[in-house]
């Protein structure tokens, strides 16, 4: 079996700049080998909170350890277990390919054999073995965010945090991306992915946190999250003529709310299998003929506009 | 997944940071054109317009050229780098690594000093070559291009540590600086003929120390007692180094 445990502790983690609380008292915990997502809109506080696990900003308060290691009092020692791959970041664009991911893996300390010896792999992995001589300018963005994965793979680390790895990339590219994450997590490696992508987050993610103006508002598995909001499953309904009134539908017991366009119709329920029979009764009872019919579960997209508006609403009342 | 280097807060990884840096900055800043431009332009056309029109035997400007050269070139190169890294957004990957802030400046000035004594060796030679000029002592030539370098390098360092949106705009506060300190560092002039306001600013210039020390070394006089000058520049590295530092922490993770 596994050997499993936390491999970063979240401890009451905060940061305010120049008054205003950017990340405010959050505290979590990740498995090693999890691939943990970190979904927030813009603004949340996703970045500010990895610059603060990866040593680039001191938190105003709180902690984190790093396979035990304090991010505060053992900067250098719990930095030595990471990569980071900011969002905005670059590679040195007027050194190769070659060059850029040999002075990452020096900065680690990695002997010379074993670097050359990595880096080849790395290359061949992500498919830079022929532009290993190109300069770094030369390269298009999706390959330099591969390049940027090469050179922080390179020293092998325990966590690897992508902040918006995505972000402005091609299908093409960002496909390729996600084949790579999902790669290193089945070879065991630790991902702290943030994105306010919800479709990269349910492909990718095995458990996933969401942060909205700098508070953890949920945190669980995709399938749990959804659960947790068992209001927002609905039965959707597409009627060929006539269709049956929102408030026929409204009546039907477990059925929270329903919204109607045309012949198209969804009702919210706790229930939908219950709801979705009962409004085929109906229908059938009126003559009314249904084209198709389903029911579905809320969508991550959904659970995250879910708990980000829950959390605006609490905030006016 | 593997931990090469289990203890990171040891000396000889640091150091081996500090060479890490080091290289990468000869790599990417040393023939950048604010390098070139600041670094070995300047002091040319500085001296050109010195020279031109002054009834000055050339072997007495060789001293002068050599300290600006080194003021000018040493100086150049700090305040290129992390404003540049900024801009580029690569300083933010950098101060993600293991190594550490301390590791990360003392590569930078060690980037400037070798940049700078490298530099500040050409009118040496020219100097020997083009005119009457001999090098009395080369101890004091080495301990001012070495102390002044180093001294100088860290002045450029520590300018580069304010969060500019612009290498331009760095370049132009290390300027503001450079420039007046070159004027009241005996130079153009000796100290002891500038006016006396001015020699109250010349000992708050590293320059000045510099300057004497290498004028001592081709058999001028100075206007320091020489002891004073080796120490003074290592009070002023010291000074600059532990700015560099504070600054540099302070503001390290300002506008990336």
């Amino acid at each position: 079996m596994a050997n499993v445990h936390n491999i970063i502790e979240v401890k009451c983690l905060s940061k305010i700049f120049n008054g205003t609380n950017a990340v405010k008292n959050i505290s979590f915990s990740i498995e090693s080998g999890e691939l943990f997502g970190f979904l927030g809109p813009n603004g949340a506080g996703k970045t500010t909170t990895i610059r603060m696990l990866a040593g680039v900003l001191k938190p105003t308060d709180g902690t984190a350890l790093i396979q035990g290691h304090d991010i505060c009092s053992e900067a250098l020692k719990s930095r030595a277990h990471i990569a980071v791959v900011p969002e905005e970041a670059n590679v040195y664009l007027d050194l190769s390919v070659w060059q850029n991911i040999m002075l990452m893996a020096d900065l680690y300390g990695i002997p010379r054999n074993q670097r050359t010896h990595k880096a080849v792999e790395l290359l061949d992995a992500l498919g830079l073995s022929n532009r290993r001589q190109h300069k770094a300018r030369t390269l298009s963005k999706g390959l330099r965010q591969r390049l940027m994965l090469c050179a922080a793979l390179v020293s092998e680390p325990e966590i690897l945090f992508l902040d918006e790895p995505t972000s402005g990339l091609d299908v093409q590219s960002r496909q390729m991306i996600h084949k790579i994450i999902r790669k290193l997590n089945g070879d065991g490696l630790t991902i702290f992915l943030t994105t306010h992508n919800m479709e990269e987050a349910e492909k990718l993610c095995s458990r996933v946190a969401i942060i909205n103006e700098g508070k953890i508002s949920a945190i669980d598995t995709p399938d749990r999250l959804r659960s947790a909001i068992q209001a927002r499953q609905y039965v959707e309904v597409v009627f060929s003529d006539k269709k049956l009134s929102a408030q026929d539908v409204k009546t039907l017991s477990g059925v929270s709310s329903v919204d109607s366009t045309d012949n198209f119709m969804r009702a919210y329920t706790e229930t939908p299998g219950k709801t979705a029979t009962e409004i085929a009764c109906l229908a059938k009872s009126r003559d009314i003929k249904i084209e198709q019919f389903g029911t579905r579960k809320p969508s991550l997209q959904e659970v995250f506009l879910y708990f980000t508006n829950h959390d605006k609403k609490a905030a006016i009342q | 997944m593997t931990v090469y280097v289990e203890n990171t807060n040891s000396w000889r990884f640091q150091v081996h940071g500090t060479f890490v840096i080091l290289r990468k900055n000869i790599l990417l800043y040393y023939l950048k054109p604010p390098v070139l431009i600041f670094g070995v332009l300047f002091p040319v056309f500085f001296f050109l317009a010195f020279k031109m029109g002054r009834p000055i035997t050339p072997e007495n400007i060789v001293p002068g050229m050599v300290a600006m050269a080194l003021w000018f070139t040493a100086s150049s190169v700090g305040p290129l780098v992390t404003p540049w890294e900024r801009r580029a957004k690569t300083y933010e990957r950098l101060i993600a690594t293991p190594v550490s802030l301390q590791a990360i400046i003392a590569g930078d000035i060690l980037s400037g000093v070798i940049f700078g004594a490298c530099l500040s060796i050409v009118p040496v030679i020219l100097g020997l070559i083009l005119t009457d000029a001999a090098v009395d002592n080369l101890l004091f030539l080495i301990m001012g291009i070495i102390f002044g370098a180093v001294s100088f390098s860290s002045l450029g360092v520590l300018l580069a540590a304010p969060p500019a949106s612009s290498p331009s705009n760095i370049m132009l506060l290390s300027n503001l600086v450079r420039l007046p300190l070159l004027f009241v560092s005996g130079i153009f002039i000796p100290i002891s003929q500038m006016p006396f306001w001015a020699r109250w600013i010349a000992p708050i210039s590293p320059l000045s120390y510099a300057g004497d020390l290498v004028r001592a070394s081709f058999g001028q006089s100075g206007y320091f007692p020489l002891w004073l000058s080796p120490l003074m520049l290592v009070i002023f590295t010291a000074a600059l180094m532990l700015g560099a530092y504070i600054f540099h922490r302070r503001w390290r993770a300002k506008g990336l």
